[in-house]
């Protein structure tokens, strides 16, 4: 960390003890690194401080006002004292006026146990209700099935409408009315399924308690498992298998593949297959059509990956001048669904009208995408019956009397389960671009590739260009993650467009959340960019420890061109694996 | 109009200003307007025709006494200019009649503010005669007596008698003013009245022992223009009011020398908080951003405040020229009005001198060829009084939800659309040209220690004279309500002065030879805030009065913070609890409770002062809390007028009258 120790510092001390830090930070921050834990819970490490709690203040110099920690920068020579008697006193005051405008369900909360409310109230030992409650009644939000709005459960703190507005540019949600009436709720009082929501979930991901929480659907799954005229399967998503063992106190980014194959065998799947194989067959499609764009120039450049919902959601609603530019191949989720119903119900002899498909996926933009249009009923049934998030599977373990840790190894099942390097980093930003480089390199040159890791496209950066060599060719790539990051890209394409010029870019990917799917809006609780590191991490290190790291070297995958398929971009491959999109521009109501 | 040089600016200086009689001024402002001045206006300009005369009917500002609207100016020859107070459409003809005409004043209208004259240097040609007492009005009978008298000495055709309307004065039984010199004499007895006619009218004497000798406390100096000039006129502002002079003089210096001027002044913001302008200029100005702004702060919304309204509407240009040289001396190209939706009149009239200042070459490029350049917009706010925080302002004007963020970064670093910018409340800027006209120095010699210069308050409430009036900082609460506005309505005993508005607190009786000042006022558990005043009397319960401003503040609240958003509304319930007779004896507590998680948690102004009526009445009259949660309403408005001594029996009658 030698940039930070460049910068300039500020000395000052924080309940007696010293501390240095950077110029301009929080105080909030600079106690913790004093080891002392100031509450908040408006604040939120990806976010800056909306300032909306209250439960932060702390003293400078015994002066008679409080600070707010996290919008005060450290300034040299403070004194800061963070729980002398007032101080404690105006934050539990506060504490128990949030409280009394909070329902206190939380036996029957979808944050029970992992609410920060709820922790925050735990930790000020608030054994009464000292002010009497009042919480306007409301009914919650189930509009999208994706994301459920339990108004009456907001804080206000204010997380959602940041993530919504600025990280996501989204702008769904807003704050509607003032005082005590004030509400979180889709800008203009329409329902979310009518707002500009694309369903990423981030909200969800960010909220400090139960007041936006992911649809949950174990129900339905409970009941197919248990229905005998029914064949279950099931699909884990890439990044699904780094993040799940946080809901078991695992550190982030453990990889937990085989574990969870056992696991969801237990369950009471017929068969467990892998999302990485199908990511495995996006590729081998959409690097088809990129070779088709970029070297025979057939179709519009830049090609621009599809395989997130939430973004070929926001793309139909803002940006939909894009359709052409969208690659048609469909997301793994679907894929594996379609292939499952087809392929896999042929050559194992089942039924489709039996089987019932189950995905495993970091993402609440995933359970939209299940009926998003009729290409996702290729099969000629649902392709995938029910999307359960990484929480929901979390759960589910949880009350199966499954001591998940402490499983044996397990295995997919083929013909849908064996995966390359390339499908596994689809869970992270830049993985989806990396995997069909590597194959997309094949197909121009036909030559084996050396060095199958593009470092450029990698991290956290918010907007990731470079320029690679394909057999000769340059190709020039971006990659954004978080919608917020979005549109600077496009509009530098528009803008080459209107002076029709080349494009900045051949090839963008997009997805919707900060870090890829590993940052989704259906992971565990609790994400931030240290977590997103380590998540990411554990993924390139199951891309190394594959010994196959490109999708069109999967064997399972040529077995399916050869058996079933025919040729990538092929007529069946077209009917079953591509889709269509529509421009759907906003507020036509 | 051609544009001005900064010749043109130099030679209306030079020139004296021009004295101008015979004139009927109509006091045109909103209140003005409600009470019926336009019909008066129209009236006017009818009779003056009718009758063939050439006196120009003027349109002008307030000057404030918005308890005798409509109010008009009237100067014909022979005597001083006189107001008159209540002039309905219907009043204007005989004002015409009997003024113009024949040099006659009429009854029951003239406002003729004691003036403590005490020479009598020109014969008496008019006497005003008015009971100020709280007995029966004996005004009439004195009138009759002074008629008489004057007829028996012969001299009835050269003396006329006039009721008066209001003369300065009050509750100094009959008072008498003698016109053209004004000298006035209190509590005249009916033995005076000879001695007033044959001594003061024949002999030209001053009675000592009835002459009044107190002056008006007031001082004009944010109000200097309001009601003598036409606020929709540039040329009345330049040559009547020494208007753009004071940019004028702060263009021939530089912007530091202006701020050093603004720093001798001693001038703190007059939007409540009162932090000094000068510094709040140079935090500003030291910058490195640009560009940078001005904003003039006009979201006045205090409930009963009507100071920023009265001076937008009475002489909007001289803000305009405050906010020029604010905007000259932070180095300032762009400055914004922003004025709340509901004064309209305002928003016209400050519309219509951006225009006329355009025009006349004062704002725009290179002005006055000094190389300074300004130009100013409105901005409408909807009304929400948090707006009137500086950042949630910021973020309205920027078309944001008009919530406050979190200072630092204050707007002088990062203000409107990122920039350093200074936020002036109107009052503060109508000082500004006087200051750089006039020197700081002149004006550091208003006022306190530690607060110079002058105020305005909107005194209203049970108050008899409801208006603006500006004073000197240190004049007391008790010169203000009893000296200036006449005292409490119907002669009642005053219970407590509100001040601050909703972020202020009560001062009872016993505190009110408190000089006013931003710390004195702050020690006893209100603020100066930004001036309105509200008088309250024995029968006004103060458990009613913190929740009428809390409630306020709820309503208000943006709700962007817990403890402001939640805590008003629980302390809200808790005092309608206690209101209504139902309160607990651990209520209190509860109040307290809150009270200090809303002072010291909540994000902005608003939140923090949230609890001062609560606090401030808890603080004076924790008793009558505990007489409603003992008693309930009844039993404390008993206690209550009991406890500040006003007799049981008296207290009785007057709710006999009050219910009649």
């Amino acid at each position: 960390m030698s940039a930070v120790a460049t910068l300039p510092t500020v000395k000052a001390t924080i309940n007696g003890i010293v501390v240095e830090v950077p110029v301009g930070t929080s105080i909030l921050d600079a106690a913790r690194r004093a080891a002392v834990k100031i509450p908040t819970l408006c604040k939120h490490k990806d976010l800056l401080p909306t300032a909306a709690c209250g439960l932060c203040v702390v003293r400078n110099k015994g002066g008679p006002r409080l600070l707010r920690a996290c919008c005060t920068p450290l300034e040299a020579g403070m004194e800061i004292a963070t729980h002398d008697n007032e101080i404690v006193e105006v934050r539990r005051s506060t504490l128990e006026l949030i409280l009394s405008n909070h329902p206190a369900e939380c036996l029957t909360c979808g944050r029970n146990g992992e609410c920060e409310l709820q922790s925050i109230a735990a930790d000020f030992n608030i054994r009464t209700d000292g002010i009497k409650r009042h919480v306007k009644e409301q009914p919650a939000d189930c509009s999208t099935g994706s994301i459920i709005l339990e108004f009456e459960k907001c804080i206000k703190c204010g997380r959602c409408l940041q993530v919504c507005q600025e990280m996501q540019d989204v702008w769904a949600l807003s704050f509607l009315e003032r005082g005590i009436n004030t509400r979180m709720a889709p800008a203009g009082d329409i329902a979310l399924a009518e707002s500009p929501c694309v369903k990423c979930g981030q909200c969800s991901a960010h909220c400090p308690t139960g007041a936006i929480v992911e649809n949950d659907e174990t129900a339905a799954v409970w009941a197919a498992l248990h229905d005998r005229d029914k064949i279950c399967v099931v699909q884990v998503a890439p990044s699904v298998r780094v993040t799940v063992g946080e809901a078991f106190g695992l550190p982030p980014g453990t990889n937990l593949t085989k574990k969870l194959y056992s696991a969801l065998r237990r369950l009471g799947f017929h068969a467990v297959f892998d999302t990485n194989f199908s990511a495995d067959v996006t590729i081998v499609e959409e690097a088809t059509e990129f070779v088709q764009r970029f070297v025979h120039q057939r179709g519009p450049l830049p090609l621009i990956t599809s395989c997130c919902p939430a973004w070929t959601d926001f793309m139909e609603k803002k940006h939909w001048d894009f359709i052409d530019n969208f690659s048609t191949a469909k997301s793994p989720q679907q894929m594996l669904g379609v292939l499952a119903k087809t392929y896999y119900a042929q050559q194992a002899g089942i039924d489709p009208a039996k089987l019932v498909v189950v995905s495993i996926m970091p993402c609440t933009a995933k359970k939209y995408e299940l009926s998003r249009t009729e290409e996702m009923f290729a099969s000629g049934f649902k392709d995938v019956d029910i999307c359960l998030t990484t929480r929901e599977l979390a759960r589910m373990l949880k009350q199966s009397g499954i001591d998940f840790l402490a499983l044996d190894d397990g295995a997919a099942d083929s013909i849908l389960g064996t995966y390359s390097g390339a499908g596994t980093i689809f869970g992270t930003t830049g993985g989806v671009m990396e995997a069909a480089l590597r194959t997309a390199h094949h197909y121009a040159t036909g030559q084996k590739l050396g060095q199958v890791e593009f470092a450029a496209v990698r991290g956290l950066d918010g907007v990731k260009t470079a320029v690679i060599d394909v057999g000769g060719a340059k190709v020039r790539v971006a990659v954004a993650h978080g919608l917020g990051h979005v549109s600077a890209v496009l509009e530098q394409v528009r803008q080459a467009r209107r002076e029709d010029k080349e494009p900045p870019y051949h090839f963008i990917e997009v997805m919707a959340c900060p870090g890829g799917c590993i940052g989704g809006g259906g992971q565990p609780y609790g994400v931030d960019n240290e977590r997103r590191r380590q998540r990411i991490a554990g993924l390139y290190q199951d891309d190394r420890d594959q010994a196959v790291r490109c999708s069109h070297e999967n064997p399972e995958v040529v077995r399916l061109y050869r058996d079933f398929l025919g040729q990538p971009n092929g007529t069946k491959a077209h009917e079953l694996l591509h889709t269509r999109y529509t421009a759907r521009p906003l507020y036509k109501r | 109009m051609k544009p001005l040089t900064l010749d043109d600016l130099a030679a209306l200086a030079a020139r004296p200003n021009p004295v101008t009689t015979d004139f009927v001024r109509v006091q045109l402002d909103t209140g003005g307007i409600a009470a019926g001045a336009e019909e008066t206006f129209a009236a006017f300009r009818a009779a003056v025709a009718a009758a063939a005369l050439s006196t120009p009917v003027l349109r002008v500002g307030s000057h404030g006494r918005s308890w005798a609207d409509p109010v008009v100016e009237v100067s014909a020859a022979g005597l001083p200019p006189v107001l008159y107070g209540g002039v309905k459409a219907d009043v204007a003809p005989q004002i015409v009649a009997a003024h113009l005409q024949s040099g006659r004043l009429i009854d029951d209208h003239v406002i003729a503010p004691a003036s403590g004259a005490a020479e009598l240097a020109a014969s008496v040609t008019h006497l005003l005669v008015l009971d100020t007492g709280v007995g029966e009005a004996k005004t009439k009978f004195f009138q009759f007596s002074f008629v008489e008298e004057l007829k028996r000495r012969g001299l009835a055709d050269q003396v006329q008698v006039a009721r008066a309307l209001d003369l300065g004065v009050y509750d100094e039984g009959v008072v008498v003013t003698l016109l053209p010199a004004g000298v006035t004499y209190t509590n005249v007895l009916a033995p005076d009245v000879a001695r007033i006619v044959e001594q003061s009218i024949q002999g030209r004497q001053v009675l000592d022992d009835l002459l009044w000798k107190r002056t008006d406390p007031q001082v004009r100096i944010v109000l200097r223009n309001c009601g003598s000039i036409d606020p929709e006129s540039l040329p009345d502002y330049l040559e009547r009011a020494h208007g753009y002079q004071g940019l004028r003089a702060a263009l021939a210096r530089t912007p530091e020398q202006v701020i050093e001027e603004l720093k001798v002044s001693g001038l703190r913001g007059r939007g409540g908080a009162g932090f000094p302008t000068w510094l709040k200029w140079s935090n500003t100005r030291i910058q490195k951003a640009e560009p940078r702004c001005v904003i003039c702060n006009g979201d006045e919304g205090d409930p009963g405040a009507f100071m920023d309204r009265s001076v937008l509407e009475s002489d909007p240009h001289s803000v305009l020229e405050g906010l020029m040289i604010a905007g000259y001396a932070i180095g300032a190209a762009h400055g914004y009005f922003y004025i709340r939706a509901e004064y309209p009149k305002a928003v016209e009239r400050v519309e219509r001198a951006l225009s006329q200042a355009r025009e006349a070459g004062l704002l725009g490029r290179n002005i006055l060829g000094t190389g300074f350049s300004f130009d100013a917009k409105i901005r409408l706010g909807a009304g929400a009084f948090v707006c009137g925080e500086e950042t949630a302002l910021i973020a309205s004007i920027e078309g944001k939800r008009g919530s406050p963020s979190p200072r630092p970064p204050y707007p002088s670093v990062r203000g409107l659309w990122g920039r350093p910018t200074a936020i002036n409340n109107v009052e503060t800027l109508a000082n500004v040209p006087a200051i750089l006209l006039r020197g700081g120095a002149w004006y550091a010699g208003f006022g306190t220690e530690t607060t110079k210069g002058t105020k305005v308050f909107a005194v209203t409430g049970k108050v008899k004279n409801a208006q603006l009036v500006e004073v000197p900082m240190g004049t007391t609460l008790r010169a203000i309500v009893f000296d200036v506005c006449g005292g409490v309505l119907e002669d009642k005993d005053i219970k407590a002065v509100q001040t601050g508005g909703p972020s202020g607190g009560v001062i009872p009786d016993k505190h009110l030879d408190t000089p006013v000042a931003y710390e004195t006022l702050q020690q006893l558990g209100s603020i100066m805030g930004s001036g309105g005043m509200i008088v309250m009397d024995t029968t006004d319960s103060m458990v009613d009065v913190a929740k009428f401003f809390l409630k306020f503040c709820v309503d208000e609240s943006c709700g962007k913070c817990a403890p402001c958003r939640i805590g008003g509304f629980q302390m809200l319930q808790i005092l309608d609890r206690i209101s209504r007779g139902r309160g607990a004896a651990e209520d209190i507590a509860a109040l307290r409770r809150i009270c200090q998680a809303m002072q010291k948690a909540s994000l902005c102004g608003l939140g923090q002062t949230a609890p001062n009526p609560v606090l401030s009445t808890l603080r004076y009259f924790d008793e009558e809390y505990k007489a409603y949660i003992e008693g309930g309403p009844s039993y404390a408005r008993k206690m209550a007028r009991a406890a500040s001594g006003a007799e049981p029996v008296r207290a009785l009658a007057t709710a006999t009258t009050e219910g009649a």
